[in-house]
């Protein structure tokens, strides 16, 4: 729980660690096989909030998944808190793009979901629920099945289910990429504040530039197929945001510099196409 | 009319309705204009005369009851060894790979050809008629109820995973409830084919039962009997439906918009 801060906290610890992955998808029907990743080194530092910003299709939903463990990579290893990823776990928690709450469950037993597979005790975690329906503002939709929500309610609670079993990292694949402008502008603010407040570690891929900036400590920029990282930018801009800064001269050179970045990849991905 | 429009809940009563006034409507029509003889066809009237001398002289509800009995019988004892076979089946690609190729093979099986054999087994009692619809519902359900199961949506079992539930939490608390619905609405459909069996299974070797009854009746050319049994075996049909997407629905409220 650090107090907002305008330099940027100390990263002196690496939480994650990924040595030369890779992920080349086997050929399907005599074609050639997939070069989805090329081989990446990154090192994410505790309590960073990362972007992975690329085109569709540069294999940064592989990395993520990767790291989540629900993918193998072909070469090279991931450790998190110095121990190798071996398959999905706990410790970290995934938001996905498309909705994935358990239709059959209410909104707060989609947030114990995880608690109960931990087998935490019921008072400790409706206590740990109700904290996270207020941090969400869902605590009147509590009874409400998913299909009862908009989108931007679904990945509220998508985002309460990850975070309410304390993952070591969260995850998060394009979790706003469905919803409209003024719903994902406010999911931003929203996710900002909860990491402002918890500075958790968190990996965030998106494609949209802006969106990048406004949440990252740091952005990583992935090259159109085979994906590998290009760029590794820090992001200085002082905390706590306000979506006003999104207007700001800084904000808007890292725009123009990114955008760059991007543009060429997004060339050579439609050329490749 | 526009396709895919939808209409009111009157309407839609009205025209189901309608179906049925024309139905008899045509009937009525064949039968007292004289365009078909009595002797292969009962008009309405008939009918309805005989099926309330069945009711009230020759206690046909007892037949009713012993039917109702046979089918709810045989499609218990199939759906509790189908469903949790189903379920695995769907679940874990080795069993699925152990049982997938004779299930599909034995559900091809005609049930009604099996009753000869089971009259040898099982003798003409209650146990021959429940292994007809037992035989007849059985492989239907394992092999639809795999099928439902392992199409749950791969995303769902992937946030499972990410939330640490192992291999009993997604079995119990993901692939269960995600399939639950369509397993529901499998039965719904099998119990309805069950109905079918049972009067096969009547029309040999029984004793008793609307099939037995309507057998009696073609040999003394009660045309009006064996109409008014169908027609009742079509009515309880629709209760029985009815009553189970009631209860679906009742179970299952998240399923719907």
């Amino acid at each position: 729980m650090g107090e907002p801060r305008d330099v940027p906290v100390e990263f002196g610890v690496s939480k994650l660690v990924i040595e030369d992955v890779s992920r080349v998808f086997p050929p399907v029907h005599g074609g050639h096989p997939v070069r989805a990743l090329e081989p990446t080194t990154l090192t994410v530092g505790d309590n960073d909030f990362v972007t992975i910003l690329g085109p569709s299709g540069c294999g940064k939903s592989t990395l993520l998944r990767l790291i989540a463990g629900l993918d193998t990579p072909t070469t090279g290893k991931i450790l998190l808190d110095g121990k190798p990823v071996k398959g999905p776990g706990p410790d970290r928690g995934m938001v996905f793009q498309s909705y994935t709450l358990f239709p059959w469950l209410h909104v707060a037993d989609n947030i114990a979901f995880g608690l109960r597979e931990k087998g935490m005790p019921v008072p400790e975690r409706e206590r740990i629920v109700a904290q996270w329906l207020d941090n969400i503002g869902l605590r009147s939709f509590a009874r409400h099945f998913p299909k009862q929500l908009s989108g931007g309610m679904q990945q509220r609670t998508a985002i309460a289910r990850a975070l309410a079993n304390d993952p070591a990292v969260l995850l998060l694949d394009e979790p706003f990429g469905a919803l409209d402008n003024q719903t994902r502008s406010l999911m931003q603010e929203l996710l900002l504040g909860i990491w402002e407040r918890d500075r958790k570690t968190v990996i965030f891929v998106t494609h949209d530039i802006e969106e990048a900036i406004f949440l990252a400590s740091r952005v990583l920029v992935m090259s159109a197929r085979p994906g590998r990282i290009k760029a590794d930018l820090r992001v200085d801009l002082p905390h706590p945001r306000h979506y006003t800064i999104k207007t700001s001269p800084e904000f808007s050179a890292l725009k123009a510099r990114l955008t760059e970045e991007i543009r060429v990849e997004a060339v050579l991905a439609a050329e490749g196409h | 009319m526009k396709p895919l429009a939808p209409i009111s809940s009157g309407a839609r009563i009205a025209l189901g309705i309608l179906f049925f006034v024309l139905f008899v409507a045509g009937w009525a029509y064949a039968t007292f204009g004289g365009f078909v003889s009595k002797t292969f066809l009962a008009d309405p009237l008939t009918m309805l005369e005989e099926g309330w001398l069945l009711l009230t002289k020759h206690g046909f509800l007892y037949d009713i009851g012993i039917t109702i009995w046979r089918v709810v019988g045989g499609f218990t004892l199939a759906a509790l060894v189908a469903v949790p076979l189903g379920i695995l089946m769907g679940a874990y690609k080795p069993i699925e790979a152990f049982l997938e190729p004779f299930v599909s093979f034995a559900r091809y099986l005609p049930a009604s050809a099996f009753i000869p054999l089971l009259i040898l087994w099982a003798g003409i009692g209650e146990l021959q008629k429940l292994l007809v619809i037992f035989i007849g519902s059985v492989f239907q359900i394992v092999l639809m109820v795999a099928v439902t199961v392992s199409a749950v949506r791969r995303d769902l079992v992937e946030a499972a995973l990410t939330l640490g539930a192992r291999d009993r939490g997604i079995l119990v608390r993901v692939l269960i409830p995600a399939s639950a619905p369509d397993i529901a609405e499998i039965l719904r459909l099998v119990l309805g084919w069950a109905w079918t069996y049972v009067i096969v299974a009547e029309l040999i070797g029984s004793s008793s039962g609307i099939g037995h009854m309507i057998i009696d009746s073609q040999a003394l050319l009660a045309t009006g009997q064996i109409i008014f049994g169908i027609i009742v075996i079509g009515v309880i049909g629709l209760i029985s439906d009815f009553l189970f997407k009631w209860a679906n629905r009742a179970m299952f409220p998240w399923s719907l918009a």
